[in-house]
């Protein structure tokens, strides 16, 4: 059979339902919001279908799709191509996964937009779905252009979805989105054409070969500065202390269903791009910063719990928790052993679950009582049971409890950086219990708190809301009771990264 | 030069301009002679059925092999047809906003006027591509001023309108002159005027004294012809001159004569410059000019972008934006890689469609509210999402986002930038510079996407507006998807 057409359907699929809603009547809201939802399923599908595919046993590359795109040539002529990008997508395990959360949690938050989204939905929906054409293709894409191309098709759906429908100070969270990202993604573009310039491709696996290879037209500080721009590039997505301001603001302003995208995967764009590029391009030059990064981690870490531990707000409190979360990717990375990659893309995975849940609960909160201080919601346990109950579930597999996704991923991260670098992972683990400690605060002082007001009145979830919750959490469990559902398409990218660092 | 030699000359190369010269004579002669009250609007759709039939011949022309006539005055090469279909497609598009142009005052009188003066300026840009003689260059490049110094000023009772006219001769002026003084030294040396052969007996020149001269030459005839890029240190006329003029008029000046001055530049940087008294090494003096090219594009991307943030007027914030992108296209020709005239060429079409596009929605906005600010773009995807979302993509392609034309053109920019001799620090500032622009194309999409309307009237589009748009918007997003498309044309050429 024929699978190369797979992955081009299921980058593009979104597109058939931005076609469909531009010839559709701005008022028909029942009829844009089942359009909306019903265009992010083909690429659920295919992704369910090709992670199934490969549990049976069968080879990734069957998806592999590769032809010829531009071609500039020279002057007078010449018959050669002076510069082609080829259409190249692909899969490989780790992006296999990446994919499938995208597909997941884009269908959910089309869920959620379609309960949260108070007007123009038919605008809404056609940036949402070219946003998630930008979000499939920057984790197919096979070579760095595309890979560039995607990224920034990512940027200006977001711009306007945070812009118009966001909340009170939307238009500067917008901005500095833009700004933040669009610089981020300038160093990026610096990066990929020195590296077209002096190998002549920019395919990644090439690139790979070429650059590892020591006769490489490269110095070894021209690939160390490559490499520390591509930290700082992929840093403000991530984002890395101190390059993270943006990112609160876009938690706290953005509508609930973008933040679950923003947060569940757009600042996972950060942590692919480190591992796939930084690492996987740059193996050696990775091991010379990676106490840096490690500290950077340490940093993210311990910066992002102790201000959560503070805040009044609880949207405040999840954004510092996703940048402390971050952290561990980062403490993950910088062990370089299979544990600690292994940790990090665990914790990639899941901590896009776990937030795209919280943010969900915290915009259903907001919904019913019009606030979101912990303070104003203490209580609230009374009025809304199923609600609380899924908040306190989820706050507990944040902080890493046994048994959920958490765990795996805190777990085996630090674990593999105790073997390397013990000095620092031990202060790191002070982050762990900062983390306990600002969770159970906020959600126990929500949901058990001191009740200023009466939620009677107040609906709890139900009817269709509790198909986000309920399948995020399903997951949750299901990667922390059998983290091989993870584990095993991750095997060979773990080997080849292993490869790689000679190690 | 018998009759005999003149009608032996391959006169069919020119069967364009040809086509355009008897329009305009038809053109003057039915403005004298037709009564008062017959609309002059006639005048402008016969000007885009003339400037059509003159696509259609240079289209017929695409083949032949490079021809040069009248003793090398007139070459029809690849170059020239590649930018003599760019200015032909550029000048049709303003000439339908042309034809769709209402204005308030003061223009009713010279209506003929402005469509055969667009049309004289046109022919002037054309005979710049394909000439290979000084002479015929300069006189191209005066054809093509004088005809725009009236065009801004056509609004005889607009203060604004005459101001921005006075501005340009006066500046125009300085600049032709320095132009010419620069090239008066090339004469000098070579004693001279065809450019193959002034390149011939510049490749010659060995002393020292010379090649100083020649930098020198080099130097007044680039700054001289930086008017008509709008590129720094001669930028100065373009904000008073764009908010001043009609606003096709302000297209035109922005996209046609824009290209214009970059045909006249490659066809002297290369042509002359390219080989000029080459030093031991081998390097020319095109190559030791290399910093003062690259300091001048640097400070144009950077005036450009940094001004146009702090614009309230939106012809005005075009205007700084069009020097901008002339800084962008300056490093092409800093960079003087192998792809030099493809990125260029593929640069100047993705900035006419996006540029002309873009004026189009200004021109029908502006004359709807009366002024032209950006906070007048207030909630403009209220009033018609069709203008609003058009405007975006235009911007968007304006700003370089993949998806659009705008991107691989710059795309284009930076591989030439990084290929062989990479030239980091120039590359870092167009790719920042890019995103300070960010800041004033998204304020104009703040304003049409998520500010309220301050009025909720309708907007009628008219059928020139219409047809420029559909191209500008097929063309950037064509472009921007199968670039190849254009490429490979060019290639063919």
């Amino acid at each position: 059979m024929n699978l190369h057409a797979v992955l081009t359907i299921l980058v593009f699929s979104p597109l058939l339902g931005i076609v469909i809603l531009a010839f559709m009547p701005k008022q028909a809201e029942k009829l844009i919001k089942v359009v909306g939802l019903l265009a992010t399923v083909p690429a659920l599908l295919i992704a369910i279908a090709a992670y199934l595919h490969f549990q049976w046993g069968k080879d990734l590359a069957d998806f592999a799709v590769s032809t010829s795109w531009i071609q500039f040539r020279g002057m007078g002529g010449v018959p050669e191509p002076f510069f082609s990008v080829n259409y190249e997508l692909g899969l490989s395990g780790f992006q296999l996964v990446l994919v499938v959360l995208t597909a997941v949690v884009a269908t959910l938050s089309a869920l959620a937009a379609a309960k949260f989204v108070k007007k123009e939905w038919k605008g809404y929906f056609m940036l949402f779905l070219l946003l998630e054409i930008g979000m499939l293709g920057v984790f197919t894409a096979e070579n760095l252009i595309l890979f560039f191309i995607f990224f920034e098709i990512t940027l200006i759906p977001t711009f306007f979805l945070i812009g118009k429908w966001g909340y009170f100070e939307k238009e500067k969270a917008a901005y500095s989105f833009l700004i933040y990202n669009g610089l981020g993604s300038a160093v990026l573009l610096i990066v990929i054409m020195i590296l077209f310039g002096k190998t002549g491709t920019t395919n990644i696996e090439m690139l790979t070969k070429i650059i590892a290879d020591p006769s490489a037209p490269l110095s070894g500080d021209l690939k160390l500065g490559l490499l520390i721009s591509l930290l700082i590039a992929f840093g403000v997505k991530l984002p890395i202390f101190p390059l993270h301001s943006w990112m609160l603001k876009v938690h706290v302003q953005a509508p609930p269903s973008v933040v679950m995208i923003h947060s569940g995967i757009l600042l996972k764009i950060g942590a692919y791009g480190l591992i796939r590029f930084g690492m996987g391009i740059f193996p050696e030059q990775f091991k010379t910063l990676a106490t840096l990064i490690a500290i950077l981690g340490v940093v993210n870490l311990l910066y992002g719990a102790f201000l959560a531990f503070i805040q009044t707000d609880f949207k405040m409190v999840l954004a510092y928790s996703s940048i402390s979360h971050m952290g561990i990717v980062l403490i993950g990375l910088a062990a370089m052993n299979e544990a600690g990659v292994q940790g990090a893309i665990f914790q990639v995975i899941s901590h896009g679950l776990i937030s795209a849940l919280l943010f969900f609960l915290v915009g259903v909160l907001y919904e019913r009582t019009d606030t979101s201080l912990i303070e104003n919601l203490g209580g609230i346990a009374k009025g809304m049971p199923i609600a609380a109950g899924f908040l306190l579930a989820g706050a507990m597999a944040s902080l890493g409890l046994p048994g959920m996704s958490g765990f795996v991923s805190e777990f085996m991260a630090f674990l593999g950086l105790f073997k390397e670098l013990p000095w620092i992972a031990a202060v790191g683990t002070i982050g762990i219990i900062m983390t306990a400690a600002y969770l159970l605060r906020a959600v126990l002082g929500m949901t058990y708190g001191k009740a200023h007001r009466e939620f009677t009145g107040v609906l709890d979830l139900r009817g269709v809301e509790l198909i986000p919750v309920g399948v995020l959490m399903l997951l949750i469990v299901l990667i922390g009771v059998f983290p091989s559902v993870l584990s095993s398409p991750l095997q060979t990218t773990l080997e080849t990264i292993m490869l790689g660092l000679g190690g | 030069m018998s009759l005999k030699t003149l009608s032996e000359f391959n006169w069919s190369v020119m069967t364009p301009e040809f086509i355009i010269l008897g329009v305009i004579a038809l053109l003057t002669l039915l403005d004298l002679f037709l009564p008062k009250r017959v609309d002059r609007r006639i005048l402008g759709w016969l000007s885009i059925a003339g400037i059509v039939a003159a696509i259609i011949a240079l289209a017929s022309l695409l083949g032949t092999e490079p021809t040069s006539i009248l003793y090398d005055t007139f070459t029809l090469d690849m170059f020239g047809k590649a930018f003599k279909l760019l200015l032909l497609a550029g000048a049709g598009l303003v000439m339908f906003l042309a034809v769709s142009y209402d204005a308030k005052d003061g223009m009713e009188e010279y209506r003929g006027e402005f469509y055969y003066l667009f049309l004289t300026a046109l022919l002037g840009a054309m005979f710049m591509t394909s000439s290979g003689d000084l002479i015929t260059l300069f006189i191209g490049l005066e054809l093509l001023s004088i005809s725009s110094y009236v065009l801004a000023g056509i609004k005889k009772h607009n203060l604004q309108s005459n101001e921005s006219a006075m501005k340009y001769v006066i500046n125009g002026g300085i600049s032709t002159a320095i132009t010419l003084f620069g090239m008066s030294y090339v004469y000098g040396l070579t004693g001279s005027t065809n450019l193959a052969e002034i390149a011939n007996k510049l490749s010659a020149v060995v002393d020292g004294q010379q090649a100083y001269l020649l930098g020198i030459a080099f130097l007044l005839i680039f700054v001289g012809l930086s008017f008509k890029l709008a590129s720094a240190p001669f930028h100065m006329w373009a904000p008073d001159v764009y908010q001043g003029a009609p606003t096709p008029v302000t297209a035109f000046l922005s996209v046609v004569s824009k290209t214009a001055g970059f045909v006249i530049v490659i066809r002297i940087l290369i042509s002359v410059f390219y080989n000029a008294a080459p030093s031991g090494d081998g390097s020319s003096i095109l190559f030791k000019m290399h910093d003062y090219l690259a300091f001048l594009a640097a400070a144009t991307m950077i005036i450009g972008n940094v001004v146009a943030l702090k614009q309230t007027n939106i012809k005005r914030m075009f205007a700084y934006s069009s020097i901008a992108h002339a800084g962008y296209l300056l490093v092409a020709l800093t960079t003087l890689s192998a792809n030099l005239i493809f990125s260029v060429w593929f640069y100047l079409l993705a900035y006419m469609l996006m540029n002309l596009g873009a004026f189009a929605v200004i021109q029908v906005v502006t004359e709807k509210t009366g002024s032209a600010k950006i906070a007048d773009f207030a909630g403009l995807y209220r009033r018609s999402p069709v203008l609003a979302v058009t405007m975006g993509i235009l911007l968007v392609s304006l700003a370089g986002f993949p998806g659009t034309a705008g991107f691989i053109g710059k795309l284009n920019i930076f591989v030439g930038a990084f290929y062989g001799e990479p030239h980091y620090v120039l590359a870092s500032i167009m790719i920042a510079a890019t995103v300070v622009s960010y800041f004033y194309y998204f304020g104009v999409m703040t304003q049409m996407f998520f500010r309220p309307a301050r009025d909720e009237s309708k907007f009628n589009l008219p059928f020139g507006i219409i047809v420029v748009l559909i191209v500008a918007v097929v063309g950037s997003v064509l472009f921007g998807v199968a670039p190849n498309i254009a490429l490979d044309f060019l290639n063919k050429l």
